[in-house]
C-alpha cells in the first residue's frame, strides 16, 4: 500500500441537493477537491454548510446526488468512507467521563490502529495538551476540547478531513495549530473548511459560497 | 483479531465510563433493590404463591433492565459522542461491544437482585441448574433485544417510554418462557428443559437478527 504522501486521492461531489421536508437547503452542488487543495465553504447561519461536511462525511445521504472518495483509482463505499474521512464540527462531542489519553486510545483502537502510548502523547503535544493528557475532558475548557477533537480527527491521518468551523473557541497559539495541521493535510489528502472567520479563508484555494 | 480488539475497546470503554459515572447502574440497582424491599413488606407474612414468585421474579428484572440496559445508546446520543463513535468504528463492532456490556451489566445486577429476592421472599427451587440455566439464557435474550431496541429508539424523542413500547411485544416469547420454567422450578413439579430450550433458541434468533439489522440501524 502506499504511504499517505503518495496515495491520489479525489473527493468529487456530484449535483447535491439537500431538502428537510418543504425546505430546500441546497441544490445541485458540484465540485472536485483534489489531493493538495482545500475548498472553502461560507455562508450565513441555516445555509447548509455543516449539513454538506456531514454529506461528504458519509454520516448524511443527500436528497440527491453523490459523493465519491477516491483513493488511488478506486471508488469508497460510502459506508467505508467514513473510515477514511476526518471530521470535526460544533455537533461532535468526545467522551468527558474519560482523560485525553484514553480517548485517544480508544479510538485508535476502534479504528484499529497500532498506536504506543508514545504516539498518543506525540499527538496531544501537536495540539499542545501533552501536560493534560491524564485529566478528564469534562474537565476541559472549550478551547481544550475543540483541541482534542482535531487530535481525533488527525489520529488516523485521513485521506479527506472536513473541518466545520475549526477555529471556534481556540487562541492564536490554537489557531496556529490549525494553520498547521491544515498545511500537513494538504500534503497527503484533500482538506474542505466551513467558516464565517476571516481569518480562516486562507485555509482553502478554491471557495464554495452557500446562499 | 482486529473485530474482537474493537468489540473489547467498546465494551471497556462502557465500563470505565459507567464506573465513574454509575449512570446505568444506579438507576436499575435502585429501582430493583426498591421494588423488592417494598413488595416483601407489603405481603408481610401471608408469603406468595410460587406462580406468583416466578413471575415478579421476572417483572423486576425486566424492568431493572428497563431502567438501565436502554441507556448504553441513549447516553451516546445525549452526550453527542455518537458522531465520533460512527466515524471511527465498525457498527458490528459497537453492536457487539454494547451488547457484551449491557449483558455484564444484566448478571450483575443479577447477582444483587435473585440474592435478595431469595432472602426476602424465601422461594423452594427444585433444581438450582435448572434455575441458573433459564436465569442466564433469559438474561442472554433480554439484554440482545434490549440492545437492539435501545439503538432504534436512541435519536428519538420519548425515548423512555418508546423502549418499554417497542420491547414488550418482543420480549413477550421470552418473558413467557423465563416466567414458565422459573414456575415449575419453584413448584417443583418437573424440570424446565423445554422453557431452556425455547429461551437458547430466543437468544441465538435475537443475537442473529441484531447482527443483520445493526449496520443499517446504525447507518440510517
Amino acid at each position: 500500500m502506499a504511504s499517505p504522501n503518495q496515495r491520489e486521492v479525489t473527493l468529487c461531489a456530484q449535483a447535491l441537493t439537500q431538502r428537510f421536508g418543504p425546505n430546500k437547503i441546497f441544490e445541485s452542488l458540484t465540485f472536485e477537491v483534489p489531493k493538495g487543495k482545500g475548498l472553502v465553504v461560507t455562508g450565513p447561519n441555516g445555509s447548509g454548510k455543516t449539513t454538506l461536511l456531514r454529506i461528504l462525511s458519509g454520516l448524511l445521504r443527500p436528497t440527491k446526488g453523490e459523493v465519491r472518495l477516491n483513493v488511488d483509482g478506486k471508488i469508497i463505499s460510502p459506508e467505508e468512507r467514513l473510515r477514511h474521512i476526518g471530521f470535526i464540527t460544533p455537533e461532535l462531542a468526545l467522551y468527558e467521563e474519560l482523560t485525553a489519553l484514553e480517548n485517544l486510545e480508544f479510538f485508535a483502537r476502534v479504528r484499529r490502529l497500532k498506536r504506543t502510548k508514545a504516539d498518543h502523547l506525540t499527538l496531544l503535544e501537536r495540539v499542545g495538551l501533552k501536560e493534560r493528557g491524564r485529566d478528564l475532558v469534562g474537565a476541559f475548557s472549550s478551547g481544550m476540547k475543540q483541541r482534542l477533537k482535531l487530535a481525533f480527527a488527525i489520529q488516523h491521518q485521513p485521506e479527506v478531513l472536513l473541518l466545520d468551523e475549526p477555529g471556534s473557541s481556540l487562541d492564536e497559539d490554537g489557531r496556529a495549530i490549525v494553520k498547521g495541521i491544515v498545511s500537513d493535510q494538504k500534503a497527503h489528502g484533500a482538506l474542505v473548511v466551513a467558516t464565517n472567520d476571516e481569518r480562516e479563508l486562507a485555509c482553502g484555494e478554491e471557495k464554495l459560497a452557500l446562499a | 483479531m482486529p473485530w474482537l480488539e474493537g468489540v473489547l475497546a467498546v465494551f471497556v470503554k462502557d465500563w470505565r465510563s459507567e464506573f465513574r459515572t454509575r449512570y446505568a447502574l444506579n438507576a436499575a440497582l435502585l429501582f430493583a433493590v426498591t421494588t423488592l424491599v417494598v413488595v416483601s413488606f407489603a405481603i408481610g407474612a401471608f408469603g406468595i404463591p410460587g406462580d406468583l414468585l416466578a413471575a415478579f421474579l421476572w417483572v423486576v428484572i425486566l424492568f431493572a433492565s428497563m431502567a438501565g440496559l436502554g441507556q448504553v445508546f441513549i447516553k451516546e446520543v445525549e452526550s453527542r459522542t455518537l458522531t465520533a463513535l460512527r466515524l471511527s468504528s465498525k457498527p458490528s463492532g459497537v453492536w457487539a461491544g454494547k451488547f457484551l456490556f449491557n449483558l455484564v451489566l444484566l448478571l450483575g445486577l443479577e447477582v444483587i437482585i435473585v440474592p435478595l429476592f431469595f432472602i426476602l421472599l424465601n422461594p423452594r427451587v427444585s433444581s438450582w441448574g435448572g434455575f441458573l440455566a433459564v436465569t442466564i439464557l433469559g438474561s442472554v435474550g433480554l439484554a440482545g433485544a434490549t440492545t437492539l431496541i435501545a439503538a432504534i429508539i436512541a435519536q428519538a424523542k420519548g425515548k423512555g417510554a418508546l423502549l418499554a413500547g417497542l420491547s414488550y411485544p418482543i420480549l413477550i416469547p421470552l418473558l413467557a418462557a423465563a416466567t414458565s420454567g422459573t414456575r415449575h422450578l419453584f413448584r417443583g413439579d418437573g424440570g424446565a428443559g423445554q422453557e431452556i430450550q425455547i429461551l437458547a433458541a430466543y437468544a441465538v434468533v435475537v443475537i442473529t437478527a441484531a447482527s443483520l439489522l445493526f449496520e443499517f440501524i446504525w447507518n440510517e
